[in-house]
């Protein structure tokens, strides 16, 4: 497998503007014969289809939701990160990347960061032309705030809807293109498989979600930006539609998976009430600028928070990382939280909890303040909890958020599938094995905006312009008729148990063993219990309905059979790298609790290759070389 | 807790559609609605009936896929919310719900509770952007915006596009997701050079999709789960005035 990263060679801050001198180039009375697929219409879909269709290039965008407004990008809260500096207070694109790879504990690629780092200036200046109503000043200038693992305040807010602002402005670029006529936009369509012709990703068969027909449409590229694969825990934060099934389908025709054990436990949620829960609500990072976690100091302490003297709570994390403190990174909160919880110190009804008390920033700046900076988040909280986090503090526990693990991309964001593109949170480059606050939105935007309109020639400017294969070929002929051969087996079985069901257990033996901390006796329980589960799936589930028209059971069965394999390479993943880093956190390799890298021997990307149904897969390597910063010992104390 | 539900089945878009009767299992009050709608459809697909299909994705209140006429109340009894943060708790044990798809002309209706929305994305793509090509902005300080205009147009730009003011609307008219982008780009700087062509091109595209005119009875901003201002068609009015006598 060849994993070249395609890292251009000359010293870090200069290897983005020396690329973009050198790449090739597709001359604009040829853009417009060569077709691109875009799979994916939240940040990184919607920004790289507007910015290809501006450019000339035949543009089809898809989605399955039934607008492209609807990406689960909508959901972000808290804000993007860039190093504009605006603040005055000593923020940089070296500190922003620093921060970035030193976030992600030093498992992502120098390279790519930096560049994310450069570029995330401009996606700020796009935002704000686009029409995206950035928080303000009284001046009139754009206001910033704090986020987790910097100490600089470099985010830009929209409220707490920051992800949707940023969408809108997205969906507001595609729907212009749209309405021209230079891209061809189909919602209510997902994609099921991918097609290689020659090795090359050269199109796609998707199923229309309303009235069912199987379809295949080729390309002369294929960019896959649709998102992470959390829903494999079944709870998460993220949307109910969210899956996996495009880049496994990618990872199975030959697409290496890169790091898929790397998933995010966001700290700040509300804690899971029941067993019907479907979906886990994330209370942004920004709150942690204002509020301040404790619980109890005596384990089994069950007075109400108020009853609780100043002197009996323990401020976990500025007791622990007095330099952050409330702001320290996720996966290092995340942890502090199951700590407090396993010591029994954990609060509410389950113990599964701890406080984001807002007390001291009401008296310190007014209710009015909070109110104003906070409100919405406040409000959901309410509706969802029933209390009022005004007077008395908030329970939080952490959840799964987001997966920096995804499909391995090169410098220039192709897979190692030549023609394959991955962007955004579906592909694996910039977040190493933590991603910090306000940097999913800065990646999806500087992939789509800034990064795929240029790269994405390079490799055009390879093929003979008009040459895009036809879908009538056998190469579309065999995807189409597995895609059939599996749908009609799902409608076949008829067994006893529903689908959630089984993304219910897969979700439980994920987040026991495969969660916020794993030991190798776990993992191995999950890598014997997942095979099991799947089998039984294919025994025992129950999709009602027909193959044509709108058949919910069958697009969810299609999406937890896929999660169902996934999970098994999550485990593999986590097992075989010997060593803690970011949310990776291996009980076997610890070190006064906190994690314990080996960067001798694992201070590389992990990349997947699929041998088939019934081989393991292959694990490749690509050594991650640190030119310009150090491999420190992360520290935020 | 235990509910009956009266919910409209209809097999697709030309079929006639019907209420059926479910009596849910014991819920918990704390559940969302669709979470008690999930818990039904696992037991119908465990006896391999055919599950209530309804449109849902992010479930906190922000994709604006969810949308449900609840006891004829589009997004249900609850005040600037959407389907999915609609909890049990507002009901009581007993209870008879009714449940229907948003009701509007130009929203048909694919299948029980699901309607096809896309007349919005038409509208939208008609003038519901500011042009501007990737990489030719200007430095985000470059052009300051008064706190009082960026808060205004934020508050119109929350719209989450679900429809459930064209539901509640008597004539089904699209007035307020109309006039909430209107708004959000016409307060802002950066949207005057568009200003008239767009709310001309776009209000044209909405009387071309068949949503009806405003009344001003407010039924769309009683239901709006992000509370967007009746003040915004208003705006948007104005605007409209001037794009007719600027012959846009």
């Amino acid at each position: 497998m060849n994993l070249d990263a395609k890292i251009p060679p000359g010293p870090l801050d200069q290897k983005w503007t020396k690329h973009l001198a050198n790449i090739r180039l597709v001359a604009p009375n040829n853009k417009r014969k060569y077709r691109i697929l875009v799979v994916g219409t939240g940040l990184a879909g919607a920004s790289a289809a507007a910015s290809l269709a501006e450019l000339g290039y035949q543009v089809m965008a898809l989605c399955f939701h039934d607008s492209a407004r609807r990406a689960h990008s909508i959901a972000a809260q808290g804000g993007i990160n860039a190093a504009k500096n605006y603040q005055n207070d000593g923020d940089s694109v070296w500190r922003l990347f620093h921060d970035t790879i030193k976030g992600g504990d030093f498992r992502a690629r120098e390279s790519n960061v930096h560049r994310l780092a450069e570029v995330s200036t401009s996606i700020i200046d796009q935002c704000v032309a686009q029409g995206v109503p950035f928080a303000r000043e009284y001046g009139g200038l754009l206001a910033n705030r704090s986020f987790g693992g910097a100490q600089v305040s470099r985010t830009f807010y929209a409220r707490g809807q920051t992800g949707q602002q940023l969408l809108l402005g997205a969906y507001s670029a595609l729907m212009r293109q749209v309405g021209l006529g230079a891209v061809r936009l189909l919602a209510n369509t997902e994609m099921l498989d991918l097609v290689l012709v020659n090795g090359h990703a050269k199109g796609i068969v998707t199923r229309n979600l309303i009235n069912g027909d199987i379809e295949r449409h080729a390309a002369d590229a294929v960019i896959l930006a649709t998102g992470g694969y959390g829903n494999v825990y079944n709870l998460s934060t993220y949307a109910r539609g969210s899956n996996a099934t495009a880049i496994w389908r990618a990872y199975r025709r030959g697409a290496a998976f890169a790091n898929p054990c790397f998933t995010q436990i966001h700290p700040t949620c509300i804690p899971v009430s029941g067993d019907y829960q479907s979906k886990l609500t994330l209370m942004s990072e920004s709150l942690r600028n204002d509020g301040r976690v404790w619980v109890p100091k005596k384990p089994g302490d069950r007075r109400p928070p108020g009853a609780i003297p100043e002197d009996e709570r323990d401020y976990y994390l500025e007791r622990k990382y007095p330099a952050y403190g409330n702001l320290a990174p996720r996966d290092i909160s995340s942890r502090a939280a199951k700590q407090v919880c396993d010591e029994g110190r954990g609060v509410g009804e389950s113990g599964l909890g701890v406080y984001l008390d807002f007390s001291d920033a009401i008296q310190r700046f007014g209710l009015s303040t909070i109110k104003e900076r906070y409100g919405n988040l406040f409000d959901i909280y309410h509706e969802i909890t029933n209390e009022n986090a005004y007077e008395i503090p908030m329970r939080i526990f952490p959840a799964v958020h987001y997966t920096m693990g995804g499909l391995w991309v090169d410098y220039n964001l192709m897979s190692n599938i030549p023609g394959l593109f991955v962007l955004g949170e579906a592909n694996f480059s910039d977040h190493g094995a933590n991603r910090l606050g306000a940097s999913a939105l800065m990646q999806g935007l500087a992939d789509g905006y800034f990064v795929i309109p240029y790269t994405i020639g390079d490799y055009l400017a390879t093929l003979k312009p008009g040459g895009c294969p036809s879908s009538d070929s056998p190469d579309f002929a065999s995807v189409e008729n597995q895609i059939r051969g599996r749908t009609s087996r799902l409608l076949e079985i008829r067994g006893k148990h529903n689908v959630s069901y089984f993304h219910k257990e897969l979700g439980r033996l994920l987040w026991d063993h495969c969660g916020m901390a794993r030991t190798r006796a776990g993992i191995q329980k999950a890598l014997e219990g997942i095979p099991r589960l799947r089998e039984r799936f294919w025994r025992e589930v129950n999709v009602p309905g027909e193959p044509g028209g709108i058949n919910q059971s069958l697009e969810k069965a299609g999406r937890v059979a896929d999660f169902l394999e996934l999970g098994e390479l999550m485990c593999l993943d986590a097992l075989t790298r010997e060593e803690s880093c970011g949310c990776h956190f291996r009980e076997e390799y610890q070190e006064a609790g906190e994690c314990k890298r080996n960067d001798v021997e694992f201070a590389h990307v992990a990349a997947w290759e699929f041998r088939g149904d019934r081989e393991q897969p292959v694990r490749h390597t690509e050594p991650l070389v640190y030119e310009s910063v150090e491999m420190a010992t992360r520290s935020y104390k | 807790m235990k509910v009956t539900l009266k919910v409209w089945r209809q097999i697709d878009s030309t079929a006639p559609g019907s209420f059926q009767l479910y009596p849910t299992p014991d819920l918990n009050p704390d559940m969302s609605f669709l979470e008690m709608l999930d818990v039904v459809n696992d037991e119908l697909a465990n006896r391999g009936e055919e599950p209530i299909a309804f449109a849902h994705d992010c479930r906190e209140g922000i994709c604006g896929t969810c949308g449900l006429t609840i006891n004829g109340k589009p997004h249900g009894p609850g005040r600037g919310i959407a389907t999915c943060q609609l909890y049990m708790r507002t009901f009581a044990d007993g209870d008879t719900i009714t449940v229907e798809p948003f009701r509007a002309k130009p929203f048909p209706v694919l299948k029980d509770l699901m309607v096809d929305r896309s007349a919005f994305d038409r509208i939208i793509q008609t003038g519901g952007f500011i042009s501007v090509r990737t990489g030719s902005a200007p430095d985000g300080n470059a052009l300051p915006i008064s706190k009082i205009d960026a808060d205004l147009a934020m508050d119109a730009a929350a719209c989450i596009g679900c429809g459930a003011c064209v539901a509640a609307c008597k004539n089904a008219s699209a007035m307020l997701f109309v006039s909430a982008k209107v708004s959000h780009l016409g307060l802002l700087p950066q949207g005057q050079p568009e200003r008239h062509r767009r709310v001309a091109r776009m209000v044209d595209q909405m009387d071309r999709e068949g949503f009806g005119a405003c009344t001003v009875t407010g039924s769309c901003e009683a239901v709006c789960p992000k509370n967007i201002s009746l003040n915004f068609i208003t705006r948007m009015n104005r605007d409209y005035a001037v794009a007719l006598f600027k012959g846009e």
